[in-house]
């Protein structure tokens, strides 16, 4: 890894950083807000959720919730964190390689007498610390809301740490598949539409996989493979699910690597 | 010794051609001319070379390693500068200069204060800010910063006005003088007439000529222009001879062959005036795009 290339890159992103940690801090909170509500009535709200469909409340991953527990009450919101975790996500691994050649800075950076390995090492390090910083405010974000919403509440902090952990793998699977999509098209001329794209059509998938029951889309949305509801009902991961996530990061972040390698730089025309 | 060994180096993107087996060396010390026109391949050889596209085939070898193999290596004594100049926005020159600097082992402070005076640089102003002529400036002092001993140059004048154009040309012959070997591409002749000492002429992706500046001035070519009365341009329908024009009355072509035998041709004639001359780079450049 080149320090230079690392620092430069974090540099570049620590506004977009901050950002998304206030958004992502400012939803928590305002959720969180409505919990003693939702506790205090948990009775009423149950019988206005029973009028509605099924699907419909399967679609929202809203079936199977216990609103008035701190954990299910989480879990029932941490689907909106996820949604802008995965767009961030996105954003970065779409944007990684992909900015530099639409503001035609790669002939810069692709000149010094660094390898294109260590280029990318840096500039993936770089972009997973900004992720990792956004997840440390979140995190406290999230212990504080719950000490002034909860109200004294009991919850199993295991679960919630393995809640609150998971969003690393869960970013990590939107960032290298967002990196190797944007090396396999020719020219992105925009990052936003593409990240918004993948985060919110993996969302769909993993909405319609309740609403159908047979079809197996679990399998390649993270939306599943990360489901609160599942986690903490179940106090687990479902294994299962989350090895297939870290083996399609893991494929996808092996293509971006050589496919970067192998690239043209084209001039700029 | 060869600083730049090409052999038979081919580039296509797809199905579109950039060059076809180019080969040519440029050897340590010299200021090497690179002409073609716009989308003759002068962008497409240098990328191969600094290894931003890869090769369809053939080898390229700076300092004696291998292009594809050896790039940081290699790059590490190369200063490039591309014809457009593009830097990170938001960034102020002298951190793009800094960050540049970082990656080449020494101290360059002196250094970036001697070319940024000399370039009349401004350090302090965001490259945002810059017009496209300042972004070229920085480009240059950019591309000297870490010493290269060879220098990519890629239609380098672009947007410079014509006394900074002079004081780059005095800076690259100085650098030459302290044994940079120079690669210069160019589709204007005049400056690569001015600071060259061998040419390559590069059209639809060949090389179709690789020369000495004066060898290519003097040995080849001569520019004849005959005025005679009754002269047709057929008379001139000889071996040797092209690019027959007719203007007000006189008789202008090339000529590549005998001068006897020319000299003797011309002197069947009842003369009205006679010039031969060499033709300019231009001239002949022309001449190799017809």
């Amino acid at each position: 890894m080149d320090k230079m290339i690392f620092k430069h890159e974090f540099l570049i992103r620590i506004k977009s950083v901050i950002t998304w940690s206030l958004s992502v801090s400012a939803l928590l909170f305002v959720f969180f807000s409505f919990f003693s509500v939702f506790a205090d009535q948990a009775e009423m709200m149950n019988q206005m959720l029973e009028k509605f469909p099924k699907e419909l409340l399967i679609a929202f991953g809203m079936n199977n919730m216990n609103y008035h527990t701190v954990l299910g009450y989480i879990s029932f919101y941490f689907l909106f964190i996820q949604l802008l975790l995965a767009i961030q996500a996105g954003n970065y691994g779409f944007g990684l390689v992909s900015i530099e050649e639409t503001e035609m800075t790669a002939d810069f950076l692709l000149t010094r007498p660094v390898s294109r390995a260590k280029i990318l090492t840096s500039k993936l390090m770089a972009a997973l610390a900004s992720m990792l910083l956004t997840d440390i405010f979140m995190w406290i974000s999230m212990f504080t809301a719950i000490s002034i919403f909860s109200e004294g509440k009991d919850y199993d902090m295991a679960t919630l740490l393995l809640l609150l952990f998971s969003v690393i793998l869960f970013q990590l699977f939107f960032f290298s598949v967002g990196l190797m999509v944007s090396l396999l098209v020719k020219r992105v001329r925009s990052v936003t539409p593409y990240s918004l794209g993948l985060a919110f059509g993996s969302y769909v998938l993993s909405a319609f996989s309740g609403v159908f029951g047979d079809v197996k889309l679990e399998y390649i949305t993270p939306f599943k493979h990360f489901e609160p509801a599942y986690i903490v009902n179940n106090r687990a991961l479902n294994t299962p699910l989350v090895l297939i996530n870290v083996v399609i990061t893991v494929i996808a972040l092996v293509a971006g690597y050589w496919l970067y390698l192998h690239r043209d730089i084209h001039a700029v025309s | 010794m060869s600083v730049i060994e090409v052999s038979h180096l081919t580039k296509f993107y797809g199905k579109s051609r950039g060059i076809v087996d180019v080969s040519f060396n440029v050897e340590e010390g010299e200021i090497f001319g690179f002409i073609g026109p716009n989308g003759a391949g002068k962008s497409t050889t240098i990328r191969l070379l600094l290894s931003l596209i890869h090769p369809t085939s053939g080898t390229g070898k700076v300092f004696g390693l291998d292009v594809t193999k050896h790039g940081p290596e290699i790059r590490r004594s190369i200063g490039y500068l591309p014809s457009e100049v593009f830097y990170y926005e938001g960034m102020k020159v002298i951190d793009l200069l800094k960050y540049s600097a970082s990656f080449y082992e020494g101290n360059f402070t002196e250094r970036m204060k001697y070319l940024s005076e000399l370039m009349e640089l401004e350090m302090n102003r965001r490259i945002s800010d810059l017009s496209f002529g300042n972004k070229k400036k920085v480009g240059i002092v950019q591309g000297l910063l870490h010493n290269p001993k060879l220098l990519f140059l890629d239609e380098p004048t672009s947007g410079l006005d014509p006394l900074m154009q002079r004081k780059f040309f005095d800076l690259i012959r100085e650098e030459n003088k302290r044994g940079v070997t120079v690669f210069f591409s160019s589709h204007i002749l005049g400056e690569v007439q001015r600071l060259c000492n061998r040419v390559g002429i590069i059209r639809e992706g060949s090389m179709v000529e690789i020369s000495d500046i004066r060898s290519l001035q003097q040995n080849n070519y001569k520019k004849i222009s005959v005025t005679a009365s009754g002269l047709t341009p057929e008379f001139f329908d000889t071996p040797g001879v092209t690019n027959v024009q007719t203007e007000n009355g006189s008789v202008n072509f090339f000529f590549k062959g005998d001068i006897n035998a020319m000299v003797q041709k011309v002197s069947s004639l009842k003369l009205d005036d006679v010039t031969i001359e060499e033709p300019t780079l231009e001239e002949i450049f022309m001449h190799y795009y017809e």
